[in-house]
């Protein structure tokens, strides 16, 4: 016998694919493939389905192929299979390079002006002249196309366009009608149950995460995969009451967060590896200072300026240790959008709480991808702040307390001489070299990585799904909970997914593995980084499947692997 | 607090002699005058660098941010921004903020933040003992240059012009009635305000003999004039023997960042309410 058996909830993958959809649009860079693949996401939405949108990209303007995969689901994912049941091509490259996708179930719903014979073709010029639309509204014309072929009715294109097209709503749909109305509905979609969900990003959730979490001010320089947080907040900052500051470089990017946090303002960086290197010098000041910060670091191909558009998971070790000095530091490194609010709000409160650096360490595939929050999934983790000086003078800033978390003053409090310093200082904040001060303070500094570790043990920080009973188990850590899922509960396998990585959580870790006598670590690098780190613990991965060619784990893929490991 | 102790009990390093006393001296004076006028100390915030200037961090007993090598104005723009009720003073070496975060000095004058940087230039690496900076002349010979340096200085003073400063000033601590005027009125600047101060290192560039004979006020002299500032900004570049002005080359009327980028704040419960809000138009 197989140790794996197919699961309880599906007799086979077969039947658990009825329950899904899955759509490709693709076209050239700038063709405005992701607006369209959001819009096609909302459609999905709209008739009842769980979404995960991918968009894939490369580093450059115009010209080079994008694609959106949309897959639609009747329970929340974060993956998408190969297989398509729709093909949306603008173009004759889309359905050259994504053939290997579709079987003779697909709907190929073409631009007939760019593509010649392949499925059900839209004459889009011809569309847009009839009723004289501009050039730029070619996409609604495929994504009305889409939705005839689908059986989606005209009321669900109604309102998603109304609630999702900012400007000229009206002639998008007459485009949108138009082709609609030229279409067969030759693969009728079932609807779901639920109603529609808010799909947000991961990015967008870490962003509103912060925000829960008291965010005041946001600073970033641009670098993908984190620029579309800072373009978010940008954008929304009226809304939501925070500055967004774009400063010359990461390395102002870092010091501006770290001064408005001297003046009691809760602020947040984002970056990736790059502009991370720039960072850590001033991360080893914020250690020092015990200056509250919070980074969101989303990690890409690398090293060096690797892959700019692509995933993986190959800066664990580096955030761990980034920095000279030793200082304690929070690193959580979310699944999926619902965890991203969550965490984020974590991460802010616990930089507040311990007056240390707080990391959300995501990836291409969480902040770029877009997910389903179910509103009554969506919980609130409660406050995290230092205490407040009482007004007693001369005001410590580095006040050597039991927990070691000083009371914080801020300047402009009547009395208070607020001193922050990158120093080796006393309880005042003024530099001292006297030896046994030293090693005082670092013992204080020290002593909030214990009080963090014992705060963490009241969080969820090992993630347990799957099978919980399967004595073999995945062990990941982030955007590839969606793909180890759906793997384990089509294996029969348990998922062990840390998702506080330091201080690493290492006695809910070992209960998450009771019984466990086969543990296979699943990560987007190629060093196996998590398995290291836990490795440090006493915790061995038996086997190791490792992905590092910057493309997310395709679950088609991963479980071939999987199963030949546990054959 | 009122009548405060300004200078802390913290032991001075400064060598004797050493023009960093005159500085001291100087925000000294003005921090005691600006309390004498009613105002509280609590409400500035001085942030330093790292190299000899910055042990003033140490000395001065206001809030102080004492952070690392080159980088202060991000730090002390962010202060401004986080709190603008907040007097923000910038105390910065040479070294510090014309050569490690250069970049940084020429944002915050882009940006026109309404801060007051005032420039310790000794001309050398003092804390490191004695390498060439920036705005060595020619042919110093310091510790990792010991046949002379192979390049030019640049000149602060054109680069601040360049970089659209709001008030570019150049002092000297051996005029301490004037060097305290230029701090005051780059305080009262609405804007990035630069002052250079000559500073004598009296270890590794003693050159006091050499400025005393050569500096002169500037006098007759339009401030408002950008042509007039950058003429008389050209007039010593730092390395070839010249006059050497001292006092306001320029100043003029800009926006500020601060007041530009200014956002209403919420309460954190309106907040909450404005995400959940947001979450529903995404639906």
């Amino acid at each position: 016998m197989p140790t794996y058996l197919p699961l309880q909830k599906y007799q086979n993958i077969q039947e658990a694919f009825m329950k899904n959809i899955s759509v490709l649009i693709g076209g050239k860079a700038g063709d405005g493939i992701n607006s369209a693949g959001a819009l096609v996401a909302q459609l999905l939405n709209h008739i009842g389905y769980h979404i995960y949108l991918y968009f894939d990209y490369p580093s450059l303007i115009r010209g080079g192929h994008n694609f959106a995969i949309i897959r639609g689901s009747d329970e929340s994912i974060g993956t998408c299979w190969k297989t398509l049941d729709f093909l949306l091509a603008l173009n004759s490259e889309t359905v050259e390079k994504h053939r290997d996708k579709c079987t003779n179930e697909t709907a190929i719903i073409s631009n007939a002006d760019q593509v010649k014979s392949a499925g059900q073709g839209i004459p889009v010029k011809a569309v847009l002249a009839g009723v004289n639309a501009p050039a730029i509204m070619g996409n609604s014309a495929i994504i009305g196309g889409f939705a005839k072929t689908a059986g989606i009715e005209w009321n669900v294109v109604e309102d998603v366009f109304k609630r999702h097209i900012p400007k000229g709503v009206d002639l998008n749909l007459k485009v949108a009608k138009a082709a609609y109305d030229q279409l067969e509905t030759v693969h009728p979609v079932s609807r779901g149950v639920k109603p529609p969900y808010p799909l947000l990003t991961g990015n967008e959730a870490i962003g509103l995460g912060m925000v829960n979490g008291g965010l005041d001010a946001y600073v970033s320089y641009p670098m993908t995969p984190s620029s579309s947080l800072l373009h978010f907040l940008a954008e929304e900052k009226e809304k939501l009451g925070i500055t967004v500051v774009h400063p010359e470089s990461e390395i102002a990017v870092i010091l501006m967060a770290l001064g408005f946090a001297y003046t009691g303002k809760r602020s947040a960086v984002g970056t990736s590896g790059g502009g991370f290197c720039l960072m850590t010098e001033s991360l080893s000041l914020a250690g020092m200072a015990e200056i509250p910060l919070t980074l969101l670091v989303s990690q890409r191909t690398g090293p060096s300026t690797g892959l700019p558009t692509y995933t993986g998971q190959s800066d664990l070790h580096f955030v761990l240790n980034a920095g000279q000095g030793e200082y304690p530091r929070l690193i959580v490194a979310p699944g999926d959008a619902l965890e991203a609010l969550y965490w984020s709000e974590v991460a802010m409160n616990m930089a507040w709480k311990f007056q240390i650096p707080a990391f959300i360490l995501s990836d291409k595939t969480l902040s770029e991808g877009t997910y389903s929050v179910d509103p009554a999934a969506i919980s609130e983790p409660g406050s995290g702040d230092s205490p407040r000086w009482t007004g007693a003078v001369p005001y410590l800033r580095y006040a050597d307390v039991p927990g070691g978390v000083s009371p914080l003053a801020f300047p402009g409090m009547k009395d208070a001489v607020v001193r922050a310093n990158s120093y080796a200082h006393d309880e005042t904040g003024i530099t001292t070299e006297d030896a046994s001060t030293v090693a005082r303070m670092t013992d204080k500094r020290l002593r909030k990585g214990g009080m963090l570790a014992d705060e963490m043990r009241g969080y969820p920080g090992v993630n347990v799904s799957g099978i919980p009973g399967s004595s073999t188990a995945l062990f990941c850590w982030g955007s590839t909970k969606g793909v180890c899922n759906e793997i384990a509960a089509l294996l029969g396998l348990r998922v062990v997914r840390p998702v506080v990585l330091s201080p690493f959580p290492v006695d809910q870790l070992k209960e998450a593995l009771t019984g466990v006598r086969k543990l296979i670590s699943v990560e987007e690098n190629a060093t196996a980084q998590l398995a290291a780190l836990a490795e440090r613990y006493g915790i061995i991965a038996d086997e190791k499947i490792l992905r590092y060619d910057g493309r997310p784990f395709l679950p088609d893929d991963l479980l071939v692997r999987v199963k030949e490991m546990v054959v | 607090m009122t009548g405060r102790q300004i200078i802390t009990d913290t032991q001075n390093t400064w060598c004797p002699g050493c023009g960093n006393f005159s500085i001291q001296h100087t925000l000294k004076n003005i921090l005691t005058e600006i309390e004498q006028s009613g105002k509280s100390l609590d409400d500035v915030v001085l942030v330093t660098g790292i190299g000899c200037h910055a042990k003033i961090a140490d000395y001065l007993n206001i809030n102080t941010f004492y952070s690392i090598h080159g980088r202060t104005l991000p730090v002390a723009t962010a202060i401004k921004l986080g709190n603008p009720h907040l007097t923000v003073i910038c105390c910065s070496g040479d070294g510090d903020s014309y050569a490690e975060g250069l970049d940084h000095l020429i944002f915050a004058a882009k940006r026109n933040i309404d801060i007051t940087l005032i420039i310790h230039n000794n001309r050398v690496y003092g804390l490191t003992t004695g390498q060439y900076t920036p705005t060595s002349p020619l042919g110093f010979k310091g510790k990792s240059t010991p046949s002379g340096t192979a390049e030019y200085p640049f000149n602060p003073v054109e680069l601040m012009l360049a970089s659209g400063a709001t008030y570019v000033a150049r002092g000297y601590t051996k005029n301490m009635e004037l060097l305290k005027n230029l701090i005051k009125e780059g305080m009262a600047h609405k804007g990035f305000a630069f002052i250079d101060v000559l500073q004598i290192c009296a270890t590794f560039f003693p050159v006091a003999d050499y400025y005393t004979p050569r500096v002169y006020e500037l006098t007759d002299h339009d401030r408002s004039s950008f042509e007039a500032a950058c003429i008389k900004a050209r007039e010593w570049d730092y390395s070839r023997d010249s006059r050497i002005a001292l006092g306001t080359f320029f100043q003029r009327s800009l926006p500020c960042f601060d007041d530009t980028m200014a956002v209403k704040g919420m309460e954190q419960k309106d907040r909450r309410q404005a995400v959940r809000d947001l979450l529903l138009t995404r639906s």
